[in-house]
């Protein structure tokens, strides 16, 4: 791997940029590994640069079924924030949010991170008071969110209709300066690049098809659509396929998966300076830096594995955006599509130990796991290369739905799930 | 959207109805007597497959009653559906309506 600097650059621009090479090398799988990640995503891909970076876990191979970022990577609208409500998933996605801010000099490639400020609208006296309980809850523990007036949100977003004639007019707004976007690619191949250079092997068109135990029940390694590799320890990060992929170790999930989608309109000049979330409209918006503006509808209402949703969802999603928004209205769209999500019960990840020894998980993200890719695979390495969680991911154990000590971020009204 | 057909009602779109999970997930004949893990099962853990799913709807805004549903969540192509109480059905394409 080159690195990129200033002198590097220079170098290239007067080359013509021949001399770049691939950004991470194909590899074959080997018949062993000291661990072994299954989904190269960026939850992943994540774990598996924290391993070799934190832990010293260089001998690590990321198995994905299809090519690098192809699933929920590839397909959210690359939102980031951490002002969730309650205290352990505040811990949780302020732990990722931090980590953002220095990602592309970590990873030494440009994840374009950039805090634009993510707004988040009340149409109802209900939307306020869960919005401000949301703000004075995230302040006391040290995490900025501010409230807005509406005339203070058309100040900060003038594109914005606080007209008094809508049908939900907006009464006021959340707003956390420190969220925005990153480029969701970026993300996956600047962890693939780094954790390959550290020695990891990234494994694309590699299906699991099934897992191998010991007599004593403990993970010995995995059947793949490439034979058999060895492991003591791995790490399932399926999103949306985790209850198949987990159901071949004999578990099964209180998850559900459903289509989630999203849309694309034709690049334009910048108009849109922030992010804007209403989760009373399901309207979710922002521009990306090439131009068009990115569109985040709801789900269906059903368990679907087809990466497509019904058009009445985005239809729903694109009538609230052209009320909040009327300049939209004559704006086409480009594409649209779907991703799977895995929802928990309770509407906050599952990230830890399995009843199976050596077998982890980390899933259950539903609508919002981009934010957190790199906070999540921090705690998801320390979780593997130690055999027990970080402190923020205890409390996020599968055996909370045993034990009833639940993190309910789905009361939580003005989540967006 | 789909096409749903209400047992009662016959196909009407999708928005007419709603959507109420897994089907034939059995309510504990003793609540009592259940363990944790029991419970849990029975609260939070579904088969999410990938492949023949059978399912509730119901049919908010037309009957407003209650059926199930064979639908196979890769292609989301409904192979049946069929009244509450009623087994669920063998779900070969002999066995399908539509």
């Amino acid at each position: 791997m080159r690195r990129f600097s200033l002198l590097s650059l220079l170098r290239e621009a007067t080359n013509s940029h021949r001399g770049w090479g691939s950004q991470w090398s194909v590899a074959q799988p080997k018949a062993r590994y000291a661990a072994l990640i299954v989904g190269g995503g960026g939850h992943g891909l994540a774990t598996a640069y924290y391993l070799a970076k934190e832990h010293g876990v260089r001998d690590v191979a990321v198995l994905e079924r299809g090519w690098l970022g192809g699933g929920n990577t590839g397909r959210n609208t690359t939102i980031i924030r951490s002002n969730y409500l309650q205290e352990e998933s505040g811990a949780l996605y302020e732990h990722a949010l931090k980590m953002w801010q220095s990602l592309s000099q970590e990873l030494n490639y440009n994840v374009m991170y950039s805090p634009r400020g993510v707004m988040m609208l009340a149409h109802s006296v209900h939307d306020v008071q869960s919005l401000k309980r949301h703000i004075y809850a995230n302040r006391l523990s040290g995490i900025d969110n501010e409230w807005l007036t509406p005339a203070e949100a058309k100040a900060f977003c003038p594109p914005l209709n606080i007209s008094s004639d809508l049908r939900y007019p907006v009464m006021g707004a959340a707003l956390q300066r420190r969220g925005g976007t990153a480029r969701h690619d970026a993300v996956a191949w600047g962890y693939a690049r780094a954790a390959e250079a550290m020695g990891v092997d990234i494994i694309e068109n590699c299906e699991v098809t099934g897992f191998r135990r010991g007599l004593d029940g403990a993970v010995e390694g995995v059947e793949t659509s490439k034979g058999f590799i060895r492991a003591a320890r791995v790490g399932v990060v399926a999103a949306g396929h985790t209850s198949v992929v987990l159901r071949q170790a004999g578990l099964r999930m209180p998850l559900e998966s459903f289509p989630l989608q999203a849309l694309v309109s034709e690049p334009v000049k910048p108009v849109f300076p922030c992010v804007v979330m209403s989760n009373a409209v399901h309207a979710y918006i922002s521009q990306s830096d090439k131009g068009e503006l990115v569109i985040g509808a709801g789900t269906d209402q059903y368990v679907s594995y087809s990466q497509q949703g019904g058009l009445h969802i985005t239809t729903h999603t694109l009538e609230a955006i052209c009320e909040l928004f009327p300049q939209f209205s004559r704006m086409r769209m480009l594409r649209n599509w779907g991703g799977i999500v895995d929802v928990t019960p309770d509407r906050s990840p599952i990230i830890g130990k399995t009843p199976v020894p050596g077998l982890f998980v980390n899933c259950g993200w539903g609508t919002g796991g981009f934010k957190a890719t790199p906070g999540s695979g921090h705690v998801f390495a320390h979780t593997i290369a130690t055999g027990e969680p970080h402190p923020i991911n205890a409390p996020f154990s599968l055996d909370r739905f045993r034990t009833g000590r639940l993190i309910d971020e789905a009361a939580a009204a003005a989540v967006a799930h | 959207m789909l096409l749903l057909t209400c047992p009662y009602c016959g196909p009407r779109a999708e928005i007419e109805f709603r959507y109420g999970g897994e089907a034939h997930v059995a309510r504990p004949a003793e609540p009592d007597a259940l363990s944790d893990a029991a419970w849990s099962e029975f609260l939070f853990v579904r088969t999410n497959p990938k492949g023949i799913h059978a399912e509730r709807w119901n049919h908010a805004h037309g009957c407003q009653r209650w059926f199930n549903v064979l639908r196979d969540s890769v292609t989301d192509r409904i192979v049946r559906s069929y009244r509450i109480g009623e087994p669920r059905p063998d779900p070969t394409p002999s066995g399908a309506r539509s």
